[in-house]
């Protein structure tokens, strides 16, 4: 099977007034035709960064340095201007966390589908009209009639998601972008738009390129799923793998630091420190400052992605502890 | 027994009257609070979870008197808030404080920490100078902050730094009760850990008595003694953490809310309870129970009648007709 998309030793870094920010340091992941990819980390590993850079939409001080971006073969870093005009929304679609701050509070939502329906196909207004209706549908909205005449306020967080989501398939995207899709919204709205997106993948063979915070989203919606730090995937491998039989010491850290019932009365454990800003590069591996099984190689030498197992190209982890030179 | 108990509600609501432009909406008023009666224990943690829009953070705010309930009362040690003059309340105001979400918008940006943990102190005690300094470094030492935090601005922190420096200001005056109205849930998980585990210590420290307020269930039930699931602006159900994570909940909100939490481990997931998605209008409740139209489990009775709270077994209760069916 060929990826759709392969993202290859992306560098990303931005100016600002304090100095030069490395927000992404040699990430690379794939996400597979028709696969759920969860890229998860806490704020500031990178993941929404790694994001605006495939669609090329970072913010004017942020900078793409080094990297591969294939989407279908393509190098998209290498695509001029207006060729990634053709991609964005077209080949692949993104919604962002707050739907509504995406939506145009002063158009109602009928028109603001159907004028990308038209910008996509130049199809007729009846022809337009139907597809907007059916785009509603199948976003499971309820009325979708009385929906396309409302405004966005009128609609509760989760509807206006189901709508951002139904202007994403407008165009007949083939990879979605979800920025923490589910963050802004309660837990029960939460659940229903993740079984929207396992259903639509199912129905219409979308791939879906799904960032979050949160390990539970991830184990209940994801094929495979990558752990992001400081700007580089720390482990990577099939969700049940990771989250199972987890290798990293970061990957562990997160999974003990999460509440649960059974922990009631013990004090969790918590990774010590802070996520790193990003103002310098950490030399060795990135989470040595924080690791509670440092050693000293991981204070020079970074640690590449290799298998996690022996045997298994799979599961794939970034740590010495696992590197055959080492562990004699 | 009953100086166990800290505070304790009668039969408290809050409306609040939506207005539109200039004149009062014709949509009638939303009831954040209907007919809430509670009672927190000295040194306990009451949970107090549902979501948005179902009441949670009015409650916080009319326990502490800084809303005003419609009606209903808020008893603290026996006094009843509402009957209390402005200086008795300022004395009261001591003893009950409060952490909020965010952070970032609770704290004076042009203010040094120790101007901030200062303000309190200055308004209530007769600290001054010395004592004063002295006070504060022990509140950022009490809280895991280094003493040179004082001098620093609220940007130069993290959101994890900025809510244990929130929390030390909550905690200058040595209150009894904190209301802690979500405060982890701006924060990363790693971070999250991190306060979680602050403000168990600094209740068996203190003594203190919580007022935990969060939508996510997973962290009430880590953090709470006792439960209250809330439902546009009712209680629904009053559970001990135990019972609930024995998975003895009854009211099927509560059931629903538990099944939608995403778990790292979904296989072990005891049961799925599927609800429509549209919340109901606070300003229009539904007639009966006012999770009727929601639930997977709804009878006839249910559209006419409102169930009461009601006691099912020792410290479980619950609003629901299908404990009598």
């Amino acid at each position: 099977m060929t990826e759709l998309l392969t993202v290859e030793n992306l560098h990303v870094v931005f100016q600002t007034y304090a100095g030069t920010v490395y927000a992404v340091n040699g990430m690379t992941f794939d996400v597979q035709p028709g696969e759920i990819f969860g890229l998860v980390g806490e704020s500031g590993c990178g993941k929404s960064v790694a994001c605006l850079a495939i669609l090329r939409i970072l913010p004017g001080h942020g900078r793409i340095t080094a990297g591969r971006i294939l989407f279908d073969g393509r190098d998209l870093i290498q695509a001029r201007e207006s060729e990634m005009q053709a991609i964005r929304g077209r080949q692949i679609a993104m919604i962002f966390q707050d739907p509504s701050t995406s939506l145009n509070p002063v158009f109602t939502v009928g028109s603001q589908i159907k004028r990308i329906i038209r910008h996509h196909t130049r199809a007729s207004r009846k022809v337009t009209e139907q597809r907007a209706l059916e785009l509603l549908e199948e976003v499971a909205l309820p009325d979708p009639l009385r929906i396309m005449q409302a405004y966005p306020h009128e609609l509760s967080g989760g509807m206006q998601q189901r709508v951002m989501i139904a202007m994403a398939l407008a165009s007949g995207a083939r990879l979605l972008i979800a920025d923490e899709p589910t963050t802004a919204l309660d837990v029960t709205i939460q659940d229903q738009i993740l079984e929207l997106l396992v259903e639509l993948r199912r129905h219409v063979g979308l791939s879906i390129l799904l960032i979050t915070h949160n390990l539970g989203v991830v184990a209940e919606t994801c094929d495979r799923v990558g752990v992001a730090y400081a700007g580089q995937i720390v482990e990577i491998g099939p969700t049940s793998e990771v989250l199972r039989r987890m290798k990293h010491p970061y990957t562990q850290g997160l999974l003990a630091a999460l509440p649960s019932a059974q922990q009631k009365g013990k004090d969790l454990l918590s990774i010590s420190g802070n996520v790193p800003n990003g103002l310098s590069v950490i030399p060795g591996c990135p989470f040595h400052p924080r690791c509670p099984r440092v050693m000293e190689v991981c204070w020079q030498t970074p640690p590449r992605l290799a298998a996690a197992n022996p045997g298994e190209m799979q599961h794939q982890v970034a740590c010495h502890l696992y590197s055959p030179e080492v562990a004699q | 027994m009953s100086d166990q108990i800290l505070i304790e509600t009668r039969r408290l609501s809050k409306y609040f009257h939506p207005r539109q432009g200039l004149f009062p909406s014709k949509r009638g008023a939303v009831r954040a609070l209907e007919d809430v009666n509670l009672t927190i224990y000295r040194q306990e943690t009451l949970g107090v979870v549902g979501e948005s829009g179902c009441g949670k953070t009015t409650l916080g705010r009319v326990l502490l008197n800084l809303a005003r309930p419609t009606s209903g009362q808020v008893i603290f040690e026996g006094q009843d808030l509402s009957a209390l003059d402005h200086n008795a309340l300022r004395r009261l105001r001591r003893e009950m404080q409060i952490v909020f979400q965010n952070p970032y918008s609770s704290f004076d940006p042009r203010f040094s920490m120790f101007r901030s943990l200062a303000e309190p102190l200055l308004t209530h005690t007769d600290l001054r100078g010395e004592a004063l300094e002295q006070r504060a470094r022990e509140l950022a030492r009490q809280v895991g902050m280094p003493e040179d935090a004082l001098s620093r601005y609220p940007h130069e922190f993290s959101g994890g730094q900025l809510q244990r420096m929130a929390i030390a200001r909550a905690l200058a005056l040595n209150p009894k009760f904190i209301v802690l109205d979500e405060p982890t849930s701006a924060l990363d998980v790693s971070v999250q850990a991190q306060i979680l585990n602050l403000l168990r210590n600094l209740q068996r420290r203190f003594k203190l008595t919580y007022l935990f307020i969060s939508h996510d269930l997973s962290v009430i039930q880590y953090i709470s003694d006792r439960i209250a699931v809330m439902y546009l602006g009712k209680v629904v159900e009053l559970i001990t953490a135990p019972s609930l994570v024995e998975g003895q909940a009854q009211h099927p909100y509560t059931r629903a809310l538990l099944s939608a939490i995403p778990e790292v481990h979904p296989e072990e997931k005891r049961e799925r309870i599927a609800m429509p998605s549209k919340a109901p209008d606070a300003a229009r409740p539904p007639s009966g129970c006012s999770f009727h139209p929601r639930c997977p489990f709804a009878m006839d009775i249910c559209a006419q009648v409102e169930p009461p709270l009601e006691q099912i077994s020792a410290g479980h209760w619950s609003a629901c007709h299908l404990i009598h069916s």
